[in-house]
């Protein structure tokens, strides 16, 4: 459906990018937020703080992370969409409650503005070390999905994207932003609420009495009720069979957890986005996302000035990871290069795809800044080599 | 039917309970040990939901990790069985996405107290519209025993095996002095005071806080060699003081020692979606538009 | 009923009559009923559940005066009562064949 008007603050904007990001969520039709102040995702909140009151919105800071996204998850079951934001040290602390959210199958989303870490880190600086932990944060299987914004645009964007993968796939949705896009200013566009596409929440046609809150229905997304509109339903943490009620066994764990993954993994190749161009041919591809994507623009320039055939490939969803778009490639390029604001993350689900076919170089940064795109272009020409 | 004639243990199917049509008769008979005092306190407030005829489809219970977080999966209402210590603020959530939701949380005192203990004075503090019940049973039950911010001075846990050194909570207190404008204590003993005060709280708004002393006969009276569930009632049969209105700083609970019990603190107080109303009317005047009490769920 | 002052209108007041139901399987033979009964009408029997438990019995005929007491004490749902002249249909038995999965 078409977004709510009264979300949609349509024009041509000077934004940084995390009130890019708080717009987004509004169009995207998010009526509640709860979060807890952390550098450098707090303008997000500020934004949505002073704006929510115009549009039936509730907006409440909550005492901690913790009580944040418990607050999420709980909202989310009355069927509005809703939202936090936090930083490294924040989401640490989600953690445990993001894992309520994917067993429960909660659609939300998640705004990590990723900052220099570990533990309290470079709060005013960037980094891009969370990737990982957005996968693997949580204890036990489960698939999230995640997405990385380069710009104040695509913070825009990609947090209606978000909430739509959210809706599709109840599944709590991360965006992976850093300081730099968040506190850069662009010029970010705005369109007109008719031309902005948001999936709705969609209940359950069965009447109460036929619905059962987790019952595969064929594409493994089971079909949604709110509370409040009796049906009664029951739903936990604990490992559940399609009534929602608990069950101890070896048999509930396997299907309700293998329905989880499958979930995301069977859908893999709708999820998944990124954009590629001059790999055809390549002998090397920069894989990157975020601010370091544009960096990387520039080493790729550089280095093809120098005449090496660089392809590059730039992540949009960085989960669930195009595993088999990288494993064509590896059977054909020289190597990857992979820069990121960490020491050494998304490079391992290169490698991990490459499976040895191809190299998978790593251009680290400790974090509190961006790379000097001359040493993205000698990693390049130093795997030409 | 002849007025000389009782049923002699008469075997009657388990739907015939009054109770029935509040549980999921599905997951009967609950998990609970004998003489747990966790059913009974159910009991009670099945009977204030039907007697105050609230809309039960609009009623939701949240409940956290331990025994008493059992209670929402047993409950024929929306029930949300969350993460330990997690059920207020997501409460909270469910409260603020949906305003007409009539929300009421059902945890234990380790739950709620421990883990929970901020999420309690923050929604104490902020007068956030939902009936909190705490069952307090003075001990960690579902994890084996052990100590619990309740747990009296000198009572055996398994975590505290020569006997609890460190001071409890007075939780009534807690919760009065965060701002809780509802704030009263029964033990499970005082079925019809408690059911009483279900059905004041359920009528009430802001955060009613309901504290529920219960017997935990495996665990905290078997570490304490306090015999069974039952004797623990015997104990509150002689130890429960009614003193309605009492200051709650005298409620603090002893070993073994006298249970202060009774309504504490009623007064009207603005919860915290009214103070918000009210704020915004004053100063966004026009422009501002409330979240509907049916919820910011968007739709075509 | 011992008064220590008959009360005027004793011949006008009408004390209720309850019959006692017990869900036996239910029961965990915690006591509680038992304790309680304001008329002592049970006493835990000596028969046994399927589970080994001994669930309460009626030994004072006519004396249970429908005060509830017994059902809301109960922490496993196993007993109540009922006005005597009441039900139109009396509660169903229980279920043999659904008792028979709670063995083991």
């Amino acid at each position: 459906m078409k977004a709510d008007p009264a979300g949609v603050l349509t024009g041509v904007h000077y934004l940084d990018g995390d009130f890019a990001c708080g717009e987004g969520a509004m169009a995207a039709g998010c009526r509640f937020v709860a979060g807890y102040p952390i550098t450098p995702s707090t303008e997000v909140v500020e934004r949505i703080s002073r704006r929510f009151p115009m549009m039936g919105g509730t907006f409440i800071q909550m005492e901690d992370e913790l009580a944040s996204m418990a607050a999420v998850v709980g909202a989310a079951w009355t069927g509005t969409k809703s939202m936090t934001v936090t930083s490294g040290p924040g989401f640490s602390l989600m953690m445990e409650n993001i894992g309520l959210g994917a067993m429960m199958e909660t659609p939300c989303v998640v705004v990590n503005v990723q900052r220099g870490g570990p533990s309290t880190g470079l709060p005013t600086m960037a980094g891009q070390a969370d990737m990982m932990q957005a996968r693997w944060g949580s204890h036990g299987d489960y698939e999230p999905i995640a997405l990385s914004p380069r710009s104040p645009q695509e913070a825009f964007d990609f947090t209606i994207d978000a909430f739509n993968l959210a809706e599709q796939y109840r599944v709590p949705v991360f965006v992976m932003m850093d300081e730099c896009v968040g506190h850069m200013t662009e010029k970010v566009v705005i369109p007109p609420a008719e031309e902005i596409e948001i999936v709705p929440r969609k209940l359950t046609e069965k009447p109460p009495g036929e619905y059962l809150p987790y019952q595969n229905n064929g594409n493994k997304v089971p079909e949604f009720a709110r509370a409040g509109d009796g049906y009664r339903f029951h739903t936990t943490g604990l490992t559940h069979d399609e009534r929602g009620y608990p069950e101890m066994s070896e048999e509930c764990q396997e299907k309700n957890v293998s329905r989880l993954l499958e979930k995301i993994r069977g859908s893999a190749d709708k999820i998944t986005r990124f954009v590629e161009n001059e790999t055809d041919g390549a002998d090397v591809v920069v894989l990157s996302y975020g601010i370091t994507a544009r960096v990387a623009r520039m080493g790729i320039d550089l280095a093809r000035k120098k005449g090496v055939k660089v392809g590059e490939i730039r992540l949009e969803v960085v989960w669930p990871f195009p595993e088999k778009r990288i494993r064509e490639l590896s059977k054909k390029v020289k190597a990857f290069v992979v820069p990121e604001i960490n020491y050494g993350q998304m490079v391992l689900e290169v490698e991990r795809c490459a499976a040895g076919r191809a190299g998978a170089i790593l251009v680290p940064h400790a974090g509190g800044g961006v790379h000097d795109p001359e040493s993205i272009s000698s990693a390049i020409l130093g795997a030409v080599k | 039917m002849s007025t000389t004639t009782q049923s002699l243990h008469t075997n009657v199917d388990a739907s015939e309970h009054p109770i029935a049509p509040f549980l999921r008769m599905d997951r009967m008979p609950h998990i609970w040990c004998p003489t747990c005092g966790i059913g009974t306190i159910v009991k009670c407030f099945a009977s204030a939901l039907e007697q105050t005829k609230v809309d039960l489809d609009k009623t939701s219970i949240v409940s956290g990790i331990g025994c008493t977080g059992r209670v929402a999966g047993y409950m024929k209402l929306d029930a949300f069985h969350t993460t330990h210590g997690r059920a207020i603020p997501f409460a909270t959530g469910l409260k603020l996405g949906r305003p007409e939701l009539l929300v009421t949380v059902f945890s234990g005192d380790g739950d709620l107290s421990g883990i929970g203990g901020n999420h309690l004075i923050h929604a104490a503090r902020r007068n956030i519209d939902i009936l909190c019940i705490l069952v307090n049973n003075f001990i960690y039950g579902m994890t084996g025993g052990q100590n619990a911010p309740t747990t009296p001075v000198s009572a055996r846990s398994s975590t505290m095996p020569y006997g609890n050194f460190e001071h409890p909570f007075n939780l009534v207190h807690l919760a009065a002095s965060c701002g809780a404008p509802y704030v009263a204590r029964w033990t499970c003993l005082h079925i019809r005071r408690l059911t009483k005060t279900f059905a004041e709280a359920l009528t009430r708004k802001g955060f009613r806080f309901i504290e529920v002393i219960a017997p935990c006969s495996t665990l905290y009276a078997r570490l304490n060699k306090l015999g069974s569930g039952l004797d623990l009632m015997r104990f509150y049969h002689d130890n429960a003081e009614i003193k309605h209105g009492a200051d709650t700083r005298e409620a603090e609970i002893g070993f073994q020692d006298r249970i202060l019990c009774g309504k504490f603190v009623d007064i009207e107080k603005p919860t915290f979606t009214e103070l918000m109303h009210e704020h915004y009317t004053k100063t966004l005047g026009d422009r501002f538009v409330p979240m509907k009490p049916e919820g910011g769920w968007i739709h075509e | 009923m011992k008064y220590w002052r008959k009360p005027l209108d004793l011949d006008q007041v009408k004390i209720p009559k309850g019959d006692v139901y017990v869900v036996v399987e239910r029961c965990k033979g915690c006591g509680f009923c038992v304790e309680y009964c304001p008329k002592d009408v049970l006493v835990l029997s000596e028969e046994f559940n399927r589970k080994g438990y001994h669930p309460p019995k009626v030994v004072k005929h006519g004396e249970c005066v429908n005060c509830n007491l017994c059902e809301m004490i109960c922490p496993d749902f196993a007993i109540f009562s009922l006005p005597s002249e009441a039900p139109a249909e009396p509660p169903k038995p229980a279920d043999a064949e659904r008792e028979a999965h709670l063995e083991g």
